[in-house]
């Protein structure tokens, strides 16, 4: 998993019938000293995160889609929780 | 499966409910000799490993099958704790 910044929100009326209901956010993969890394994704979450939060994101099709409750969803990345500390000691 | 350290832990209180009582690590991915090599990641761990230890992860959907029938939703997952390894 990935640790990432919620950056911003993503609204879609027509869509795939299995995103219904699903909320996307934009989310930027962060290093551990919090620094930007690599490009924004779009992840479905599951866990009600918000703008501004640290999140922890799977970037993987079937992980991403049991996160959404959703057998064979096409979709590779999903918010899976919501990020209180990272303590790394080396 | 590669070889990385573990680098430190996450803690996060809300979640996927399929991740309760799951232990989240921080891994180095490492080379045979031990250096540090690509991005640092979040794994599951399905070892018991701790902070400081050097261990074997897999990738992908494989991740979530030490917590079946669980629907892990994890994509990482620590399988094995090395105890030592040699380079020929």
């Amino acid at each position: 998993m990935q640790i990432a910044r919620v950056v911003g929100t993503v609204v879609s009326t027509q869509k795939h019938r299995k995103f219904e209901g699903a909320k996307l956010l934009l989310v930027q993969p962060v290093s551990l000293d919090d620094q930007p890394r690599g490009p924004v994704l779009l992840a479905v979450d599951s866990v009600g995160a918000g703008v501004h939060e640290k999140v922890l994101v799977v970037i993987e099709g079937r992980a991403a889609g049991e996160a959404l409750g959703q057998k064979a969803a096409p979709v590779d990345a999903a918010i899976v929780g919501i990020i209180d500390s990272v303590d790394v000691t080396e | 499966m590669q070889l990385a350290r573990v680098i430190g832990d996450v803690v996060a209180t809300r979640k996927d409910e399929n991740l309760a009582g799951v232990t989240l690590l921080v891994l180095q991915p490492i080379d045979v000799h031990g250096k540090p090599v690509g991005r640092t990641l979040v794994a599951v761990d399905a070892a018991g490993a701790g902070v400081g230890e050097v261990v074997f992860f897999v990738r992908g959907k494989e991740a979530s099958f030490p917590f079946y029938p669980t629907e892990v939703p994890a994509d990482a997952g620590i399988v094995g704790i090395v105890d030592h390894w040699d380079i020929g």
